[in-house]
């Protein structure tokens, strides 16, 4: 059998109309009172939280040379293959290779951050950076001296999932309910 | 050389009709832009605020976008119905603004130009004041129809046609309860003339909101449902019909439409200031000299004006689009009777 479904009696009020017509009207009123939640973007910039993946940065030694090896695990962990590395011997005493070439499609980049998980020495950070904006393809694909001038652009910021913030710890996903604040500094 | 007062009177209704349409197109064009403003600041957004200072140039930046545009007609359109549509509905949508008096007489002091000597002249801030300006009026408005049911029809688009068959049957049914609302103040002033309504609203006392709020509210309705504006506009409605009557159209014959809309809604809300709020009679008129007085009741007029503009669009976003068998039921079964009975209190209250 059909449920029976009975309508509540609409009062007096309710039939007229108007004082729920004039309630709606006072409630979209209120609201333009209210503070806006526009943000005018290129004068304003949202505060990124710390963890955020934007564009990659190759880092720099103490001595203001390229961290990166060349050993190729960040190409080999990319899922987009938007990495390619072209490796050259370094001359340097305390390693062997260094990249000749370094260079990352940004239009193929997912931002997984695979990269910086796989790095052994550290070398690739993702940073605030979120101007990735050209006119061409081949704009967007950025070398190993866009890279490291990203680095200089961004020293003041923690590396992003590196070693440098977990503090040595390998751990690909932060745990559950720990959301990534700025820290003081806004970064 | 003593310039004859006739050539005068059309000497100056030509310049009252080049200030009044200026006037009337820039509010269009502003309207657009307060439209798209408040509607955002009551969505807690800001709005178009980057073409010029606060935004301000926003509709100069539309008119130039709508006048690039193509002009497209549908391939099996009615080409000639489907071109003069716009201007069927645009053109009495401004002819209203002729018998809508913006503010009393003005003297103007004899001068001479050019070795013509202008004797003084007395003129109202109106166009032509037209012993049957609310026929008139009513007129105008219902002539709009025409343009909107041939704007859907000519498109050869069943959206279209749907748009214009339910802007033919709402208008039709709402135009009768706009105009018996419109009875009661007839009685009460004993003039169709708009002169003579606002002359009898002379003072914040008898003005008609407070003789007739029956006949305020359902003019109100029935002005909303004539200009197709929410929680009326099923003629147009996006999520149903993609835009009813003006589906097909674009560029400038689109925007035509966008500004008959807008005058027409200018036009309503000039009446209800006329109507029941006085015309342009504003409080403590007396305290002004005859000269700043005229601009002082002139001002008034504009913010009543002006106000009611905001409630068209305070509304719009307030209120969710009525279902179609409400509307008309609304129409018929509730409007109308509150109209006549609104008249009948109205006789007996003049008899007592």
């Amino acid at each position: 059998m059909a449920i029976v479904v009975k309508a509540r009696k609409m009062t007096l009020s309710e039939r007229l109309y108007f004082p729920s017509i004039i309630k709606g009207m006072l409630l979209t009123l209120s609201h333009m009172f209210k503070k806006k939640v526009t943000m005018q973007y290129p004068e304003v910039q949202k505060i990124l939280p710390v963890g955020y993946r934007g564009a990659h940065r190759l880092n720099k030694d103490d001595q203001d040379r390229v961290k990166c090896v060349a050993c190729e695990m960040c190409a080999v962990a990319c899922p987009a293959h938007c990495i390619t590395i072209e490796g050259m011997e370094s001359g340097w005493e305390d390693r062997e290779k260094i990249p000749r070439t370094f260079q990352i499609d940004m239009l193929r980049c997912i931002f997984c951050g695979m990269c910086v998980e796989a790095c052994p020495e550290d070398a690739i950070d993702m940073t605030n950076n979120i101007d990735l904006v050209a006119i061409t393809r081949e704009a967007m694909i950025w070398d190993k001296d866009r890279l490291l001038a990203n680095f200089d652009d961004s020293k003041d910021q923690k590396g992003t999932l590196g070693q440098s913030l977990r503090g040595g710890q390998v751990s690909f996903t932060r745990p559950r309910g720990q959301a990534l604040l700025p820290d003081k500094d806004g970064h | 050389m003593v310039v004859d007062p006739i050539l005068m009177e059309g000497v100056l209704a030509v310049i009252k009709i080049v200030i009044l349409l200026g006037l009337v197109f820039t509010t269009v064009a502003y309207l657009s832009y307060a439209e798209r403003r408040v509607s955002a600041i009551i969505q807690d957004r800001l709005g178009p605020n980057r073409v010029g200072p606060m935004g301000l140039l926003q509709p100069l930046a539309d008119g130039i976008k709508f006048m690039w545009k193509e002009d497209f007609t549908p391939a099996n359109a009615d080409r000639t119905i489907f071109a003069i549509a716009p201007v069927i509905i645009l053109v009495p949508s401004l002819l209203i603004f002729a018998v809508i008096p913006a503010g009393g007489e003005i003297t103007i002091p004899a001068f001479s130009i050019l070795g013509l000597q202008v004797p003084e002249t007395i003129t109202r801030l109106q166009i032509i004041d037209l012993n049957v300006g609310i026929l008139y009026i009513l007129g105008m408005t219902s002539i709009g129809v025409y343009g909107i049911a041939l704007g859907g029809w000519s498109a050869n688009n069943k959206f279209s046609l749907l748009g214009g068959i339910r802007a033919s049957a709402q208008m039709i049914s709402y135009e009768l309860s706009l105009g018996l609302s419109i009875v009661g103040i007839l009685m009460l002033t004993g003039s169709l003339q708009m002169s003579n309504i606002v002359g009898a609203q002379d003072s914040i006392t008898n003005w008609n909101i407070f003789r007739q709020p029956l006949a305020f509210l359902i003019f109100v309705v029935a002005a909303f449902a004539e200009n197709n504006r929410l929680p009326f506009d099923l003629v147009e409605c996006e999520q149903e019909l993609v835009g009813g009557y003006h589906t097909e159209y674009s560029s400038m014959s689109f925007s035509m439409f966008m500004i008959a809309e807008y005058a027409s809604m200018t036009a309503a809300s000039a009446m209800m200031a006329t109507l029941f709020f006085g015309g342009w009679h504003m409080p403590f008129e007396d305290l002004f000299s005859p000269a700043l007085a005229v601009i002082y009741q002139t001002a008034g007029f504009i913010i009543k004006t002006a106000f009611f503009l905001f409630v068209y669009i305070w509304v719009r976003w307030s209120l969710p689009r009525f279902r179609y068998d409400q509307l008309m039921g609304i129409g018929w079964k509730v409007l109308l009777p509150l109209a006549l009975v609104n008249v009948v209190i109205t006789g007996v209250w003049m008899l007592v």
